[in-house]
């Protein structure tokens, strides 16, 4: 086993740190109050390559392999969570997708564009009624005899980068009222460009954290696209679904990694320079627990999001373990976020320090991409082939 | 025929260590992790930016420096630069400003030049005389300290910002350049950069391929030597004069005790 880091992967981190000191973590407070970042962030990604990591070249892709999205990820992660997430849906749910399951067609017209930043992607799987069961979803696709288009439906909750994006992958039920299609049997997945007449986007406000990342509803009324812009095999839709939030899991666990090194590093740098009862708050023992848990939470979450890198690259199952790293990492994100404000105090309260943030953007990472009880479901019938969802 | 660009790098202590000098006086290398200097980031910038205006160039970074200043060309590699030359010998330890701007010359012959740019200093020695001195071993012209400069034909122009004026200057090809830290950002390496970046050559020279006799470089070979160097006492809380009607007396007093007057 060899943990270290290959010459290229050392670079595309201290590429990816550097970035993030210069052109994130000095803004992210103010992007988090104005609940929004500069979207010109988005391009600056693109430039750098980020948003083609794993993508081959031929379609605008920077290649690379998935210790290097991790890395990259980990380091959006520790500069701004919004900024991560973009990337995160964009990339990792969205463009990895069309790239796995798009025709030659599909993957000329939509990657290029989303690997430059000149696009971003939107994944639109959750409803108003369904989360946990997103199987359910309700939203409708109906065949035009007569033109072969697909005529969509219904709404979209909770969707990242959902106003900001020019294709949503969109995930609609295509098996009528056909029992035999009841459920995740009867969904298919269509690529629908955002500025088609009767889809409309609204902003969703008032999170807790992710301010800076544009969340929207979608809502659907006849929304016409033709046959063509359909993701894989109709009725094999949710599988897309469920493949691209199977790696989506390892994406949120290295933003969780990036957001507890934030918290740590935060943390660190206030207590050697706070001083109470006449010394450093670090050189109090208590304060010097509060360091050390953060610590062992860092280093056990990123060893399990690296492992999941190192199956996927290797070829090997990694669903299991993909969940294991984003239950953990993102249960060890509220945590680690959470101490850093207790080191911190009454100053960690106001937002003129970084902490109050972290604790607000962690919260989200165990309700989203699968809550953590819904990752405890998906180990436990990994464990006992018995599924008690 | 293609435009021969050179760009002279050093690998520098990062200046946000804690740097001290070796025992033997010389800036010491190990206990500091090391970089590209990043005023000579800004020269890498202008030397790729003359390449993409001309179309046909070629952009060779050069460093002369031990074994990880291999990490500088790297990362002048992966910002897009096309070949790399790394002028490394153990005998090479110590030379001063004199020295390495021999060694630079050479080496710049022997790859071949028609524009040789360098930044306006480095950051650790932060001598800045380097792009001079390889304009005189060179035997071409030098227009040093632009923050504004292109190729057109066969002339290098630039602007040069001065405190009293503005001077816009040319040379005829081939030349020495350097820029400032005025001259733009420089980009970031792409991730495609850094993965292109390790295929790209990087040429090893020693002090035999050039021609250089050990004793003309080195610490025995330097024309200036460090006799001895002291820390930077660390900071203390200083005076402070408390003003009860005999304020500027006191100051006075402080300021000649300290000889400042």
């Amino acid at each position: 086993m060899n943990l270290e880091l290959n010459e290229e992967q050392a670079a595309v981190r201290e590429l990816a740190a550097g970035f993030v000191n210069r052109e994130i973590v000095p803004h992210a407070a103010a992007w988090d109050r104005a609940e929004q970042v500069d979207r010109g962030i988005v391009k600056k990604l693109g430039a750098l390559g980020f948003l083609g990591l794993t993508i081959p070249e031929e379609y605008g892709g920077s290649g690379g392999d998935y210790l290097s999205y991790v890395l990259v990820t980990e380091e959006l992660g520790r500069g701004d969570s919004s900024v991560r997430g973009l990337m995160s849906v964009s990339l990792g749910l969205v463009t990895k997708s069309i790239n796995a399951y798009g025709s030659e067609e599909q993957k000329r017209r939509w990657l290029p564009r989303l690997c430059a930043g000149e696009a971003l992607g939107c994944f639109a799987l959750t409803e108003p009624g369904t989360g946990s069961d997103a199987g359910n979803l309700s939203t409708r696709a109906v065949r035009d005899g007569e033109s072969g288009d697909w005529v969509l439906n219904g709404a979209k909750m909770f969707i990242t980068n959902g106003t900001w994006a020019e294709v949503a992958l969109v995930f609609a039920r295509t098996g009528g009222d056909d029992p035999a299609q009841a459920g995740h049997r009867g969904v298919s997945a269509f690529l629908v460009p955002t500025d088609t007449p009767g889809l409309t986007r609204t902003t969703i406000h008032g999170k807790l954290g992710l301010r800076g990342q544009p969340t929207a509803e979608l809502a659907f009324e006849d929304v016409r696209v033709p046959h063509s812009a359909m993701l894989g095999e109709e009725g094999k839709g949710f599988a897309v679904a469920m493949a691209a939030l199977a790696k989506g899991r390892m994406s949120v666990a290295a933003g969780c990694v990036g957001l507890i090194q934030a918290s740590l590093d935060a943390a660190v740098a206030y207590a050697t320079q706070r001083e109470q009862f006449g010394k450093p708050i670090a050189a109090h023992q208590l304060v010097q627990e509060m360091l050390a848990d953060i610590k062992v939470e860092l280093d056990a979450a990123r060893l399990l999001t690296w492992r999941v890198a190192d199956l996927i690259e290797r070829g090997l199952p990694f669903r299991a373990e993909g969940s294991v790293a984003k239950l953990y990492a993102s249960e060890a994100a509220v945590k680690a976020a959470n101490t850093a404000l207790q080191v911190y105090g009454g100053y960690g309260f106001v937002d003129e320090y970084p902490v109050g943030k972290f604790v607000r953007d962690a919260r989200v990472m165990t309700l989203y991409e699968g809550t953590s009880q819904i990752q405890k479901l998906l180990i436990g019938r990994e464990l006992t082939g018995i599924n008690a969802f | 025929m293609s435009l021969r660009i050179v760009v002279c790098v050093k690998y520098v202590p990062d200046a946000t260590g804690d740097r001290r000098f070796a025992d033997d006086n010389t800036t010491d290398r190990d206990s500091v992790d090391g970089l590209l200097s990043e005023l000579d980031e800004y020269g890498v910038e202008q030397a790729l930016k003359i390449a993409e205006a001309s179309g046909d160039a070629e952009v060779t970074v050069l460093t002369v420096g031990p074994d990880d200043a291999k990490d500088a060309l790297r990362k002048a590699l992966s910002m897009g630069a096309d070949k790399a030359v790394h002028v490394n010998d153990d005998d090479i330890h110590g030379t001063d400003v004199i020295g390495t701007s021999a060694i630079l010359a050479k080496a710049i012959e022997k790859t071949g030049f028609d524009l040789v740019v360098c930044g306006m200093a480095s950051t650790d020695g932060t001598m800045g005389v380097i792009p001079a001195l390889l304009s005189e071993r060179l035997g071409v012209p030098q227009v040093t300290l632009l923050s504004e400069v292109g190729v057109e034909g066969g002339t290098v122009k630039g602007r040069r910002d001065g405190d009293a004026a503005t001077e816009l200057l040319e040379a005829s090809l081939p030349a020495v350049v350097s820029v400032t830290d005025q001259s733009g950002e420089a980009r970031y390496p792409s991730f495609k950069g850094i993965m292109a970046a390790k295929k790209k050559p990087v040429e090893s020279l020693d002090l035999d391929d050039l021609g250089i006799e050990a004793d003309e470089v080195g610490l025995a070979g330097a024309w200036t030597a460090v006799d001895s160097a002291t820390a930077r006492p660390a900071r203390t809380a200083g005076t402070i004069v408390k003003d009860e009607g005999e304020g500027g007396k006191q100051l006075a007093e402080f300021l000649a005790s300290q000889k400042f007057i």
